[in-house]
């Protein structure tokens, strides 16, 4: 088994009297595409943000590269955290700044480009990215849900991450425009080496796209292994999930292709 | 850096020429190479060429976008398609780059205008966002009166918890901040009192200076310009921000009315508090004139409030208080409007923000020096 560069060890977190997650563990290896599935309100999110180092876990450690970012110093966490590249799942854009500029920002921050250079570039990813011409020039309130989330994805590649954190990437985009975001994070992956933690509730992501799959529920990760292993693993939400008329119809289209 | 330039080199001899790359094309090399780029492209432009990507060490997507602004999609694709040996992965991250290329055309940036074209066109704006401005202000007073007369006859629709919430917010809580600033205000105006008329030796009129200038302008004045700062400001970016998310549009369509829900409350509100605090004012200002009267004039606090009582009729507490709900109206009514006004970005709610506390402070003050004029020439 090929190196974790996301090492989560006995991860606590609680809002109030609320505990979301509770003795957490889970491994992401590098390279790989990690599905993360689990009911809405089963803590997804707040997984991805305590890797990210935006929340403070209450209890246990993250390791991302193997460092724990809430230790390092500012300067060295900031070189960490461009490592990666993050899609919230609201989108998060810079409401002030244009798409293009959205995109640029990192790359003028971090990589040194000139705002020209960038703004060049940043066209490039957007259309990468499946946003049309003419929308690069545009604000993040005049777009549609859709084009948010490609804008969004657009910025988290901006500086050719090392690991990719996409929360339910495809919520929201139609079903051609999803399966080219798909083949998009595939082909970057096999050319880049990405490492890809996707949170989604899309059946067809995952079985086209991700090599293991992590499920969350009762506060922690119920199963971490490939979609065969954990389609049969025996719990009831899991059989529901996998084996109700969704999953179904998701498995027989994957297994046409 | 390692990588030893020129990173492209065009071998002429071959039929077509071919165009030989190496090194690393990645983002660290990006500035680097883009100059390069540049010049080459030219150099190529519209020639047959077959270009050999094999000797690439590093690429990733800014690579692979500069190898598309070098070749252009289309010779790119033919050079992936002719080279068997590139890896597959290589191939799919420079055939999707240079897909994503097609039919993609950068929007050119608009033409820059003269400088004094741009002064005046910026001015007309400004005067043509003025009258707007008023416009919409009056069109909105209308509508904010017109649903307060619709609310008005059904205690029902009443959103008594959102009216409390609000006094609370913007009377109770403001009490502290009003009352310190008038009494150092009263202060002030005293200290001056007493050094000007010392000079005519009526040093005993600073009673009347501060209780004139507090009861009739000073009490109303300030309390509204310190609301109009604190409380105009929350209600735009209250709404401002309510208005960025949508949920404006979701108050529509669940069939209720925004300026009866969010506007109403807060007018209401002011309405109650301003008269309030300008009472509170003009005490702490009075307040504080008597004890700088007590300090440095050696006037007693019991002379000083009897002279009050003697020399002060009613009628100026009067003129100050019929100020106040007037102006608690405006600084409300500018403050929703100007939340209504946001348009999506974070940005905005920052502008509006700022626009409804200089245009509350500035109605303010020239009401209030109308104001002046009228009650002085009625003999009020
Ligand atoms: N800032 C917060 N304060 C309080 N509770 C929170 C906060 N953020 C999240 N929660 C709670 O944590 C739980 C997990 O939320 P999370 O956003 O991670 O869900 P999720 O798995 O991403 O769901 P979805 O699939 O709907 O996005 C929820 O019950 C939510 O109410
Ligand atoms: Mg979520």
């Amino acid at each position: 088994m090929s190196e974790a560069l996301i090492e989560i060890r006995g991860l606590g977190n609680r809002f109030g009297s609320q505990q979301v997650h509770e003795h957490l563990d889970l491994d992401v290896h590098r390279g790989e595409i990690l599905g993360v599935v689990g009911g809405s309100g089963s803590g997804k999110s707040v997984l991805l943000r305590s890797i990210v180092g935006l929340r403070e876990p209450s209890a246990g450690r993250v390791k991302v590269f193997g460092e724990n970012l809430l230790e390092l110093d500012p300067q060295r966490r900031s070189q960490v955290e461009r490592r990666f590249g993050v899609l919230f799942q609201r989108g998060a854009l810079f409401s002030s700044l244009t798409l293009s500029e959205n995109v640029a920002l990192p790359l003028i921050e971090h990589a040194g480009l000139s705002r020209a250079d960038a703004e060049h570039l940043a066209q490039t990813k957007l259309a990468l990215s499946g946003l049309p011409a003419g929308a690069a020039c545009k604000y993040p309130a005049q777009l549609s849900g859709g084009m948010v989330k490609r804008a969004a994805l657009a910025r988290a590649l901006a500086l050719d991450p090392e690991i990719l954190f996409l929360d339910e990437p495809t919520a929201g985009l139609d079903p051609i425009g999803a399966a080219a975001f798909d083949q998009l994070i595939l082909t970057l992956r096999d050319a880049l080496g990405l490492t890809v933690f996707l949170v989604t509730h899309d059946l067809d992501s995952l079985y086209c796209l991700c090599d293991r799959i992590a499920v969350l529920a009762q506060k922690r990760v119920l199963v971490a292994d490939t979609l065969e292993a954990v389609a049969a693993y025996d719990d009831a939400w899991i059989q529901d999930y996998f084996h109700g008329p969704r999953g179904r119809a998701a498995r027989v289209a994957a297994s046409k292709e | 850096m390692q990588t030893p330039s020129p990173q492209l080199q065009l071998d002429s001899s071959s039929r077509p020429p071919a165009l030989r790359l190496s090194g690393d094309w990645t983002l660290a090399r990006y500035a680097a190479l883009r100059g390069q780029v540049n010049e080459w492209r030219q150099r190529l432009d519209g020639q047959a060429l077959a270009a050999e990507l094999d000797g690439i060490d590093a690429l990733d997507t800014a690579g692979a976008a500069l190898l598309v602004d070098l070749l252009g999609a289309a010779r790119l694709i033919a050079a992936v398609e002719a080279d068997a040996s590139l890896g597959s992965e290589r191939r799919n991250l420079l055939l999707a780059t240079a897909h994503a290329h097609q039919g993609y055309v950068e929007e050119p940036a608009a033409p820059s205008e003269s400088a004094i074209r741009e002064v005046l066109a910026h001015i007309g704006a400004a005067v043509d966002g003025i009258c707007h401005q008023l416009i919409a202000l009056l069109g909105f007073i209308g509508l904010t009166l017109a649903s307060l007369a619709r609310t008005a006859p059904r205690p029902r629709r009443w959103r008594v918890t959102s009216l409390v919430v609000q006094i609370e917010q913007t009377g109770l809580d403001a009490v502290p901040i009003v009352a310190l600033l008038t009494f150092l205000v009263g202060a002030v105006v005293a200290f001056l009192g007493a050094t000007v008329l010392a000079s005519f030796g009526a040093s005993i009129y600073t009673v009347d200076l501060v209780a004139f200038a507090f009861l009739r302008e000073f009490g109303v004045l300030l309390a509204a310009i310190l609301l109009a700062g604190r409380t105009a400001s929350a209600f735009t970016a209250q709404i401002g921000s309510m208005k960025a998310n949508e949920e404006i549009d979701a108050i529509r369509t669940l069939g209720l009315d925004p300026v009866e829900l969010l506007v109403l409350p807060r007018m209401l509100a002011m309405l109650v508090t301003l008269p309030l605090l300008t009472f509170i004012a003009m005490l702490c200002g009075i307040v504080g004139g008597a004890v700088v009267c007590f300090i440095s004039l050696d006037i007693s606090l019991l002379m000083y409030f009897s002279m009050l009582h003697d020399d002060i009729a009613l009628k100026h507490f009067l003129v100050g208080m019929a100020k106040a709900p007037v102006f608690a109206f405006l600084i409300a009514v500018i403050g929703c409007l100007e939340g209504f006004k946001v348009a999506g970005s974070a940005q905005s709610v920052g502008a509006h923000t700022t626009s409804a506390v200089v245009q509350s402070i500035f109605v303010v003050i020239l009401l209030d020096a109308v104001a002046a004029l009228f009650f002085m020439e009625m003999g009020w």
